[in-house]
């Protein structure tokens, strides 16, 4: 069966019966934050290490051992439920979750489910959609379970007790599209606030979604949760999947179809969903305070001095480089890919550079350069050869090799230009000398440009420039060609 | 200088044996050797020791004889119990899932000890991960009482009260998490104390109910708590739950005057023999004598903390348990089938003993959906409106002063099939636990009972933070009471 969607709606049209239908979509996403070490111990976080050299006591849940918060886990978590508009909870505690598997060495999760430290806030799309988040809480990961190396599994406890942030969406979501759209927008607001690298290939951001399908005003239909995505697109393939295996299900009305609540797993390799269990078996989870911390009491300082900490967010940003600036929305859009990148330009402008120029530089010279460019430059040696380039003093040519220089030696822009001669020649008797020089024999030009073939002077650029030996601007010595040719 | 014959070290306590030591006027490997050899000997006899480890002791004993700073615990033995970790020494809990497993780490208490000149000799029995009232639920056999070896020395720290009954050692460390270590403090006649939940970093202390767990002493004198206390006592990195509060200064006082003891005649009634109630009415009399006002007060939710404690304790219980699965420690049994699943639960169902399957059931079920507001829920509580009866009482006295058992120990195998009554044995001590109240458990005159003499007990309880109040009033009523050089039989048995 497919479905086709209406134009410009989130509904779609089942061709066969005429039925229109919607989808209902809300989001689990977990990310990690990006601390140094895990939520509970002082075991580093660092991803690729071999397995099991990251582990203590606490992580291996010895007998004997207790968990200890890490304050800077505290603190990213808070900083992204102010990124995300949330309300912080003045107090706030944690609880264990139960349940037994091999890669969960307490035999619980330490979790918030009463409690969490952060409800409300949400993203807003592009076509000003509020998505509405539930809440926002902090817990442990799990270890990794290995099953494909041989007939046992094996455990990696590396990742057990690495610190998540876990946001809840209300069902606000009725396409793929603007499930996607969330997903990206949350991402980057996490990663510019400074909470998370959200790097998908290191599953630092995983995504539960919650869809179900229903007629227009009608009430909820029965959902199933998809778990654990590591991709926007597969999000996308998994909930358009859904809406038509839903979709099909209850037009059948086939009782072998019918739809229960349950947990499915997205099959990358056949782009379908499939059962993992239904709500029948779902665990009881036996949420109970966790005994071993202190309730938590998050004074304002504390949440203040995280607000200080989130800059602009990237959106506003963006709007604010194109608006003062005149910056091209792609150019504003590139240089906002990172928390860091957008700083590091802000400051070359602060340092003086044109915003536009600087912007074309840092984008077509400096990222294409080398992959680790602007960790080796100063924004405002970078502000001081645009400068130059912009005022005509250096030659794009020149420019690009003053940068490599910088870059591989650390020498500063001006003193490259100075010590290798590449300063253009600015004086007008100098220029109009060598000018005079390229035009001497050259009547039949000359007389062709009289003529009115202005283009003819083309071919005296190239000796005059020669002369100039590159340190003259070829539109400055274009245009004195052209004027003494006038004069004469 | 006349060197003191080897045995003399048996009567002494830990303050003045490391007196002694610090001094010269004692060898430490003299000591450790002798108390090494004694506890081996008598290992049969008792059975206080799970695991032994003679050849650290006396490893680490030479290494002090010559160290150049000499702590406050100087070359002093002392008797660990199995649920807290020693680096290196085989902490099994007592149970058969444990057997072989070395903590990898020493538990914060532990490692403050030994920073002091404290030897550890070994790890003692106990009820299976501190759940029993008696000391017969370890996997590897009951303790006997040193007083009358037919009899159970109290649990769940059996081994440590009778490694100190016995004079093996002259301080041990318990846990106390509903009576522990008071109990058998009450029945092995010894000196005992819970502290303040809070107050002792449970770092390393395997946890049964994590809200309610102490580490707590056993000595022979209350100074030697004192001592242990202030050194044990204070922050630790790495137990957030630890009491960031100093400890009130050391204040001895000689009598009671101008203070108020309570007395809760719901405490009071719970002791059925005529013998145990007249131990107990010599030391109101002994608190009037040392000047002390008595005052009679009632705590009526006493008859609840019995079920009120082990609802939370047992849920808990089945929460901290959860990670003896079998798979990175510990005994992992071999399944019929190779499910995950059936692993864990074939490691589990060998590997605990009836009473801990009991309680992992029982706190499963309370705290399961559609149960946990009936069961869990409700008795959190009843521990507020305990805990408020306790804030209470405080307006009315300083202290409160009660049994710590309803009767004297009781004989081997006598309730082991009953276990209700075994939980029973609590009544007096649980509504401490539940309000996380410090509580030192002091020795009342003993008792004939059954044809025997019997040691009895009583408690000090004082408020939230004011564990050496409780200590100093307890050492007084000892030496009213003339119990304070209290000396079991086995000081004279030869090893």
């Amino acid at each position: 069966m497919n479905l086709v969607r209406q134009a410009n709606t989130t509904t779609w049209l089942s061709p066969h019966t005429g039925q229109v239908w919607e989808l209902v979509i809300g989001l689990e996403v977990h990310c990690q934050l990006a601390t140094r070490s895990k939520l509970f111990c002082g075991c580093a976080v660092e991803f690729g290490a071999a397995p099991n050299t990251r582990v203590c006591a606490v992580c291996s849940a010895q007998p004997g051992s207790l968990p200890v918060l890490n304050g800077e886990a505290l603190r990213l978590a808070v900083r992204a439920g102010l990124a995300l508009g949330c309300s912080i909870a003045a107090r706030t505690h944690f609880d264990r979750k139960h349940y037994f598997y091999c890669d969960l060495p307490k035999g619980y999760q330490i979790s918030q489910a009463t409690r969490p430290f952060c409800t409300g806030g949400g993203v807003r799309l592009r076509s000003g959609k509020l998505v509405r988040l539930q809440r926002i809480h902090l817990e442990e990961d799990a270890g990794k379970a290995i099953h494909d190396r041989g007939p046992w599994t094996l455990v990696d406890l590396n990742r057990a007790g690495v610190p998540l942030i876990e946001s809840v969406t209300e069902a606000d979501l009725s396409a793929p599209e603007e499930a996607v759209e969330y997903l990206t927008a949350l991402k980057e607001m996490l990663q510019h606030a400074g909470v998370s690298a959200c790097d998908m290939e290191k599953g630092e951001l995983r995504c539960d979604v919650n869809v179900s399908v229903r007629k227009p005003g009608a009430g909820y239909g029965t959902k199933v949760e998809i778990k654990n995505l590591n991709s926007f697109r597969f999000v996308a393939a998994a909930i358009e999947y859904e809406l038509q295996r839903q979709v099909a299900a209850l037009e059948s009305g086939d009782p072998a179809q019918r739809l229960v609540q349950e947990t499915r797993l997205w099959d990358t390799e056949q782009g379908v969903t499939r059962s993992m269990r239904t709500k029948e078996g779902a665990a009881d989870y036996r949420y109970m305070p966790e005994p071993d911390l202190p309730e938590l009491q998050l004074p304002a300082s504390f949440v203040e001095r995280e607000r200080s900490m989130l800059g602009e967010p990237p959106a506003e940003r963006r709007a604010r480089w194109q608006q003062q600036w005149h910056l091209a929305a792609k150019d504003a859009e590139a240089l906002t890919h990172t928390r860091e990148l957008a700083d590091w330009f802000e400051a070359a402008v602060r340092a003086g550079a044109p915003p536009k120029e600087c912007a074309s530089f840092l984008l077509n010279e400096v990222l294409t350069a080398q992959p680790d460019s602007l960790s080796l430059l100063l924004p405002r040696q970078v502000a001081a050869l645009v400068t130059m380039v912009a005022a005509g003093e250096v030659s794009h040519a020149s420019a690009r090799s003053v940068l490599r220089v910088t870059l591989a030696e650390g020498t500063e822009p001006e003193v490259v230009v100075q010590q290798q001669g590449l300063r253009m020649v600015l004086d007008t008797r100098q220029i109009e000398a060598w000018c005079r020089q390229a035009l001497v024999g050259r009547e039949a030009i000359i007389a062709d440009v009289k003529a009115g073939k202005v283009a003819a002077v083309n071919a005296l650029l190239g000796p005059a420039l020669k002369l100039a030996a590159g340190k003259a601007n070829a539109a400055v010595v274009r245009e004195t060609l052209l004027r003494l040719i006038a004069e004469s | 200088m006349t060197r003191p014959t080897p045995n003399t070290w048996l009567h002494l306590d830990a303050t003045q044996l490391a007196h002694e030591h610090r001094s010269g006027a004692r060898s430490v490997v003299d000591t450790i050797a002798a108390c090494c050899a004694r506890s081996q000997r008598l290992q049969p006899r008792w059975n206080a020791f799970l695991a032994l480890d003679c050849e650290r002791a006396l490893a680490r004993a030479h290494t002090l004889e010559h160290a150049a700073t000499r702590g406050r615990l100087h070359g002093v033995p002392i008797a660990v119990k199995a649920n807290l970790a020693v680096e290196g020494l085989e902490s099994s809990c007592a149970s058969r899932l444990l057997v072989g497993w070395r903590a990898p780490y020493t538990a914060t208490a532990v490692a403050r000890l030994e920073a002091e000149g404290a030897v550890v000799i070994g790890t003692t029995n106990m009820d299976e991960y501190a759940m029993g009232s008696s000391g017969e639920s370890s996997a590897f056999g009951p303790t006997r009482n040193p007083w009358d070896e037919a009899r159970a020395p109290g649990g769940s720290s059996s081994g440590s009260a009778a490694a100190v009954a016995g004079h093996l050692v002259p301080l041990a460390l318990g846990t106390d998490t509903g009576g522990s270590v008071r109990q058998p403090a009450a029945w092995c006649g010894l000196a005992g104390f819970k502290p303040t939940w809070g107050r002792i970093s449970r770092y390393g202390l395997v946890a049964y109910a994590s809200s309610l767990d102490c580490v707590a002493p056993l000595a022979r004198s209350m100074r030697d708590l004192d001592l242990a206390l202030d050194i044990m006592a204070g922050p630790d990195a790495r137990d957030a739950t630890c009491s960031p509060t100093a400890l009130h200064e050391s204040v001895p006082f000689k009598d009671l005057q101008g203070l108020v003891l309570g007395v809760p005649h719901e405490w009071r009634a719970a002791l059925t023999d005529g013998p145990s109630r007249a131990a107990f009415e010599a030391c109101v009399e002994a608190a009037r004598a040392a000047g002390a006002r008595i005052v009679e007060l009632s705590l009526p939710l006493t008859r609840h903390a019995v079920s009120c404690y082990y609802l939370l304790a047992t849920v808990e219980a089945a929460s901290n348990l959860a990670r003896f699965d079998g798979l990175r420690y510990g005994v992992r049994a071999a399944a019929h089938s190779s499910s995950l699943a059936a692993s864990i639960a074939a490691s589990r169902t060998q590997g605990f003993g009836a009473e801990v399957k009991r309680r992992i059931v029982l706190g499963t079920y309370a705290l399961s959906a559609g149960h946990a507001e009936a069961w869990h829920t409700h008795a959190a509580k009843v521990r507020t409106l305990v805990c408020r009866e306790f804030d209470e009482a405080w307006s009315a006295c300083d202290a409160l002063l009660g049994p710590t058992t309803p009767f004297p120990a009781i004989r081997l195998g006598e309730r082991s099939n009953d276990p209700l009554s075994l939980y029973a044995c609590d009544a007096l001590t649980t509504p401490v636990s539940l309000a996380g109240l410090p509580a030192a458990a002091l020795r009342t005159p003993l008792v004939e009972h059954e044809g025997g003499q019997l040691p009895t007990g009583a408690q000090v309880v004082t408020p939230h933070g004011a564990d050496r109040l409780a200590l100093r009033i307890a050492e007084v009523l000892e030496t009213q009471l003339g119990t304070q050089a209290l000396l079991s039989p086995a000081a004279e048995v030869q090893a």
